[in-house]
């Protein structure tokens, strides 16, 4: 069996989830490929290569392919299924975005957000917010596959694999990139990170957070936020944890001022040690940590931060 | 222009799911079920772009049996001006409802075609992306923002490390993220109108095609149930924890 990973980048530098991504593959068993698509992208290209357990990097280096456009990319994807009984990419949003397109133009179904790989054509996925896990069969003869990068540990980087040149440049002309506009952050990756500090709408406003930061500093953590703290305006989304937002599972995840609503659960439940700091006892993110303190959090925030 | 919208019929977001004791699949009996909150943010931006003038009509368009009838009824009384019910007792997977939805597409030829980014029952984040690829059609996913200029339509993306924003040929296909617009609720009057909008009824066999399940749901289990936890007294004891019996922090 063939399996055609998708490569998760910036164009400079490969994201840790797609080590993840190969751990799946892996468990699947069979040849596994990276594609590096992209533009100017050789150095993603040589850190694919020495990912293990890959045995050739294919790469499409040109700028049709530079923003990830979902109507290029899939062209590209689709054209290269053809030698592969496996297709998969991390569960992140380009990912989520160009892989049911290429599902549909091979006519088959798309497995979303695989946990865990049963067998190498029975997968388990969390449905209903995390609140039910689907064991499910696909009966497609090729498998296009999303993987969550929570469910699986990422692979080593001591591999060397063979890097091979695509020359086909797939551009469907129907769309264009305008802009991006980055969130600048010096701290982890909040899907990446160790330890993970979110505040909602109990934080009040933005300027609150200033509160996390001197925690989030101390203990190397990223921060995160409920869809309360993100609608409210208080941060911007993409620091979102949840059903919709990004999906965490650190060895630590403070909530500060979250009640717990399930939509929030489903980004972070999968926590080795969670702890809430809520001043309502009946919160329902109580009933998920390991350690609860009820206390307000404008009291507990700084006292904390001087103690660790 | 003509906007079509697809909407579903699902569990509401506040009902915490049960799963049936034999495993096979969750409990939907005497559950409340709403429009699935993506779809209402959808429907929203339609209306909106209705009353900017943009848009002219606006279909929206369901696939399940005569009870998803209840949520079109809802997304008329919201402004959409008729409704396509797609009937069939089948739990579709997103490959066949794109397949039906194309046909909707070829027949109705709306320039811009609104969907929720995801349901939040199969939380699949499937079904937009595939009807873009099964039309041509260029894709706009979890849009904050929808502005259409000319034979254009700009879509500012929710993506992960920030925003992107990206230019798409009309017509176009734009899933939506919670960001883009707050739904409004339908008022009394407007409910009772909506009984009046056309609403109709197609048979999901009639129009040919295969929808025969890809994948076969093997079991469905609960999540593993997290051990109960303690609640601290201060803040001292939560430090001490998380170091020695945690040992998550150093």
């Amino acid at each position: 069996m063939s399996i055609l990973v998708f490569a998760e980048h910036d164009n400079k530098s490969l994201k840790a989830d797609t080590l993840k991504t190969v751990a799946a593959a892996q468990a699947i068993d069979g040849d596994i490929h990276i594609l590096v698509a992209g533009s100017n992208c050789a150095d993603v290209a040589t850190e694919a290569a020495k990912v293990n357990g890959v045995s050739k990097v294919l790469v499409a280096d040109n700028a049709a392919y530079e923003h990830q456009l979902a109507e290029n990319i899939s062209l590209l994807v689709t054209e290269l299924a053809a030698d592969y009984d496996y297709i998969l990419a991390t569960a992140l949003t380009t990912g989520k975005n160009f892989m049911p397109r290429v599902a549909a133009l091979l006519d088959v179904a798309q497995i979303s957000d695989i946990i865990a790989v049963e067998s190498a054509d029975t997968f388990v996925r969390p449905i209903y917010a995390g609140n039910a896990i689907a064991t499910v069969q696909s009966l497609d003869s090729k498998k296009v596959i999303t993987v969550r990068s929570t469910g699986f540990d990422p692979v080593a980087t001591d591999g060397n694999a063979e890097v091979v040149t695509i020359d086909s440049v797939q551009d469907a002309g129907i769309s264009s990139h305008v802009s991006d506009e980055i969130s600048k952050s010096e701290r982890p990756d909040l899907g990446a990170a160790n330890i993970v500090i979110s505040g909602g709408r109990g934080m009040q406003n933005g300027e609150n957070f200033a509160l996390l930061e001197g925690i989030a500093d101390k203990l190397g953590a990223a921060i995160g936020a409920s869809r309360a703290a993100v609608d409210a305006g208080f941060v911007p989304n993409d620091m979102q944890v949840g059903q919709t937002g990004k999906i965490v599972a650190p060895n630590l995840y403070i909530a500060v001022g979250i009640s717990g609503a399930i939509q929030h659960l489903a980004g972070m439940k999968d926590s080795k040690v969670i702890v809430a700091i809520n001043k309502d006892p009946e919160a329902p993110i109580f009933q998920v940590a390991d350690y609860g303190l009820v206390a307000d959090l404008f009291d507990a925030l700084p006292e904390l931060e001087s103690k660790l | 222009m003509k906007i079509l919208v697809p909407i579903k019929r699902v569990i509401d977001y506040n009902v915490k799911v049960r799963v049936k004791a034999d495993h096979s699949d969750v409990d939907l009996a005497n559950v409340k079920m709403s429009l699935n909150p993506f779809c209402e943010i959808a429907v929203e931006e339609a209306v909106r772009l209705k009353e900017a003038g943009t848009a002219t009509e606006i279909v929206v368009v369901s696939i399940g049996n005569k009870s998803c009838q209840e949520q079109l009824r809802t997304a008329l009384a919201l402004g959409a001006d008729r409704a396509i019910q797609i009937d069939t007792e089948e739990k579709l997977e997103s490959i066949n409802v794109a397949k039906l939805l194309q046909k909707v597409v070829e027949e109705e030829q709306p320039q811009l075609i609104i969907l929720g980014k995801q349901s939040i029952d199969s939380d699949n984040n499937q079904t937009g992306q595939m009807l873009a690829a099964l039309t041509g059609m260029p894709q706009g996913t979890f849009a904050s923002n929808v502005a259409v200029e000319g034979d254009k339509v700009n879509v500012t993306r929710e993506v992960d490390s920030g925003l992107q924003t990206v230019a798409l040929n009309l017509p176009a296909i734009v899933t939506t993220d919670l960001r883009l617009n707050e739904p409004r609720y339908a008022k009394l009057p407007d409910i009772m109108k909506a009984k009046r909008k056309p609403l109709d009824v197609k048979p999901a066999a009639d129009f040919g095609i295969n929808l025969a399940p890809r994948s076969n749901v093997i079991k469905v289990t609960p999540p593993a149930e997290r051990q109960a936890g303690i609640v601290v007294s201060s803040i001292d004891e939560l430090v001490e924890k998380l170091k020695n019996e945690a040992k998550v922090i150093s």
